[in-house]
């Protein structure tokens, strides 16, 4: 199978170039990790990160054939030849398909991502409803692995002050959880003209995320509880 | 160089509930991960984790302890599985306080599914005892874990990969040394305290539920720095791998009322475990299935796997509660579990022995007489452990309740030693030398062994000569195999030269560890002549007390095996003597 590689090794090259691949394939094969395994196999200098191979750990984000997603939950019959493959966009490259994430994940933290609740806890569990709890549904299993905020023209442009689809996603997590108790400090925290406000509705986000977790949609419950407190 | 009160080798479960202790103590501590945090494999984790909050019905510490002492078939040690049951109500609430998002019942309170091997009033049913956050429990816990952790300013250094212990002359360790992986970098981290927390090893084997990360490194740390590694004959194959991908469907699909088919369509546990059925500990259901598929009763056109059917829970259920496995089962299977079965077979899933610890999570070995001497300055935590909390076999959801018991117990008991009052003790002249000629090595070799090729190999031959059903020939012929393989990893070449992100350097190195695991694996199991848990010889098919139970110590220096004895005493119960184990 055909591949064509976004390469650069700060060490020694002046600017990234594409190397292009023709592997054999095992027949058991069957996710794009899968091919970058034997990629890597004829060429180890080629750097990537990976570790669960299911779609869960959230290490293994590129961008493949022009869209971000997750190596090791696409399947190789679903991609054009030759695939090429680039490093995650808007976040300065380390080398090869690595990306640093410390953008990211600094704006992921700005958030206040913990539960906020000064009452002592009682002897047992909180209790939370059923219905209460799944409100939490869709917003808890994002896994941290930037295909949505990379794919955000919002946060290519402004990536140290717009938090981005994946750091609202988390903001409205603990906003909709019964148990926490800092909307207010939550809110205040996102008021301003770039921190949530930057958000255009593209929906880039909700589009290629692995998971299926919907962001734009949780920009748009925050703004509508600014909205409401404000009047 | 740089100095800590603590260093922390892993920022898993384990590792980030004892830095989560440390922190928030206001100690000084470095939490060192080759990912970043919520990349850790307790990610995948999906059925639960156990404890007997007694929300769907009675439960009681005491029944946990029995099932859990019962699923280790009595290797376990009955000081810590109490230690363990006893304290899981408190550390799974603690953790919902953190704001973990649990699945709940109507009255608010936590949800709790069936798992194998648990049962109510000592082994009479099953019973409702894993906590659950749908099938993404590891995930829902590791990211409350990080999340708290940076609540409490936890310091990790991400992407470093820990390469050795340093031990002075005393045997006390004093730090690790560590590799940077964005600069390529080696440094010294000195600590007053080093805990080990690197989880599983599961990359020793071809067909394995475990992520790339789990190469053992802590195993083969304590392996170079001559510490024993205890009981490593005893691998949990996990019932349900999707066949040919071995990723994990959870034991939860089965504890929502899944059952195992045959190529005849018979629910064939009902034979094999007439009371738990499908809900039997791991290893029988593994060695029940592997019966089936060689007897000729295995599905597909080479019959080779079984069939997990759920489709009769219906769509409903299916997607609240097990929203993951359909997901799995589509991308890895091509199967919609809403209407057809899964195709799955036995997987290697976990590793019950690891660095011998006590219940404070201070590594000991023997010394003097004693089996039992603390190594000064050393702790493991985790799957890297064994404290021995799983003995021959793990039940389902006392993984990751091992990791919230021990992770907190350690970084409490380190709180408790005032270590921001102590001294660092001196680094040996020779501290970081060992890494450094492991590097150089690597970095200067040419026209060597293929670092891929050879960890393929290493994976290939632990899976057919250390798999379900074991006997001495299969066995002594994966020895001789295994260490020509370690003669092949001393001889293995990259051809990457850059200091930046270098991972076939990352990878070379972690081959040194996955061979001292795959050693301390086939040379435990060869040695022991009997069947007991997860370890199935078919040539000594029956428990052998009188002499086997006894936990192996395995020595890197000369593959040297030591014993020593089970603890059968309890804390403050009374003492649950081996006796025959049927479900």
């Amino acid at each position: 199978m055909k591949f064509r590689i976004y390469r650069y090794d700060p060490e020694k090259d002046a600017k990234p170039w594409y190397k292009d691949y023709d592997v054999a394939l095992d027949p058991h094969d069957r996710m794009l990790l899968d091919a970058l395994v034997r990629v890597k196999e004829v060429d180890d200098t080629l750097s990537f990160r990976r570790s669960c191979r299911e779609g869960v750990c959230g290490s293994d984000a590129m961008n493949i054939n022009g869209k971000n997603g997750l190596a090791c939950v696409t399947n190789l019959k679903t991609l054009k030849e030759p695939v090429e493959l680039r490093p995650l966009p808007g976040l300065p490259v380390i080398r090869d398909l690595i990306v640093d994430m410390a953008q990211f994940f600094k704006q992921y933290h700005s958030i206040r991502p913990y539960l906020v609740n000064d009452t002592p806890p009682p002897e047992k569990e909180r209790l939370q409803s059923p219905e209460e709890r799944e409100k939490l549904d869709g917003l808890y299993e994002c896994i941290l692995c930037a295909c949505c905020s990379t794919a955000c023209p919002s946060f290519w442009w402004n990536p140290d002050k717009f938090v981005g689809p994946a750091g609202l996603l988390a903001a409205y997590r603990f906003m909709a959880d019964s148990r926490d108790q800092a909307m207010n400090e939550r809110l205040d925290n996102l008021e301003d003209p770039y921190r949530l406000f930057r958000c255009h509705t593209i929906m880039n986000c909700v589009d290629v995320c692995p998971k299926g977790l919907n962001p734009t949609g949780a920009i748009g419950r925050i703004k509508e509880i600014m909205v409401k407190r404000a009047v | 160089m740089r100095k800590f009160d603590a260093v922390l080798v892993g920022a898993g479960g384990a590792g980030m509930r004892a830095s989560l202790q440390l922190a928030e103590a206001g100690l000084s501590v470095a939490v060192l991960s080759k990912v970043f945090p919520t990349r850790s494999h307790t990610v995948a984790a999906q059925g639960g984790i156990g404890a007997s909050l007694g929300n769907m019905g009675d439960d009681s510490w005491l029944w946990h302890m029995y099932d859990t002492i019962k699923g280790s078939d009595w290797l376990g040690d009955q000081d810590a599985i109490e230690y363990m049951c006893k304290m899981a109500p408190q550390v799974v609430y603690e953790l919902e306080h953190f704001g973990m998002p649990f699945d709940r019942n109507p009255d608010g309170t936590i949800y709790q599914r069936p798992f194998g091997g648990h049962s109510a009033n000592f082994g009479e049913k099953p019973i409702q005892r894993s906590c659950a956050a749908a099938d993404r429990t590891g995930h829902a816990m590791l990211h409350t874990l990080y999340q708290r952790n940076v609540r409490a300013r936890t310091q990790f250094f991400v992407e470093w990969m820990a390469l050795d212990l340093i031990r002075d002359a005393e045997g006390s360790v004093v730090g690790v040394t560590a590799l940077e992986m964005e600069t390529g970098e080696v440094m010294i981290l000195q600590a007053k305290a080093t805990i080990l927390a690197t989880g599983g090893a599961g990359r020793i084997f071809a067909a394995s539920t475990n992520a790339f990360i789990n190469t053992g490194d802590g195993l083969g740390m304590a392996a170079r720095a001559e510490l024993p590694l205890e009981d490593m004959e005893f691998w949990q194959f996990h019932p349900t791998g999707v066949a040919g991908a071995g990723v994990l469907i959870t034991e939860g699909v089965r504890g929502e009322g899944g059952i195992l088919l045959n190529s005849a369509g018979e629910r064939f546990m009902e034979r094999y475990a007439p009371n738990l059925k499908d809900l039997a500990s791991r290893d029988v259901v593994s060695r029940s299935m592997d019966q089936e598929i060689k007897e000729g009763r295995g599905c597909g056109p080479n019959k080779d796997y079984v069939l997990l059917k759920l489709d009769h829970l219906g769509p409903e259920v299916i997607m609240k509660r097990l929203p993951s496995i359909h997901e799995i089962a589509l991308k890895f299977a091509n199967v919609d579990a809403t209407k057809e079965p899964i195709p799955v077979v036995p997987t290697i899933h976990y590793q019950m022995g690891g660095i011998p610890t006590n219940i404070h999570g201070q590594v000991v070995a023997p010394k003097d007489g004693s089996p039992n001497t603390v190594v000064p300055g050393l702790y493991a935590v985790g799957e890297c452990a064994c404290v021995s909390v799983h003995g021959a076999n793990r039940l389902g959801t006392n993984s990751l309740l091992d990791l919230i018991v021990f992770g907190r117990a350690t970084g409490n008991f380190l709180v408790d030693q005032n270590l921001p009052a102590e001294g660092q003790r001196a680094l040996p002249r020779d501290a970081g030398e060992l890494s450094l000629s492991r590097l150089a090595r690597i970095d200067t070799a040419t026209g060597g062994e293929s670092v891929p090729g050879v960890a393929a190999t290493l994976r290939k031959t632990m899976q057919a000569h250390c798999g379900v059903f074991r006997n001495a020939e299969l066995l002594s012929a994966g020895v001789s195999k295994v260490m020509e393989l370690e003669q092949q990893a001393a001889r293995t070449s990259i051809t990457d030269r850059s200091r930046v992100f270098n991972t076939a350097r990352v990878e070379a190195l972690e081959l040194d560890n996955l061979i001292e695991t795959a050693k301390a694996t086939i040379v435990s199991a060869h040695a022991r002549q009997e069947s007991r848990g997860a370890q199935a010889r078919s040539d000594f098919p029956n428990r052998d007390d009188a002499h086997w139970l006894k936990h192996t110590l395995w020595y890197r220096a000369g593959n040297r095996l030591d014993y020593k004895p089970v603890n059968l005493k309890p804390l403050t119960v009374d003492a649950f003597p081996p006796k025959a184990r049927t479900y």
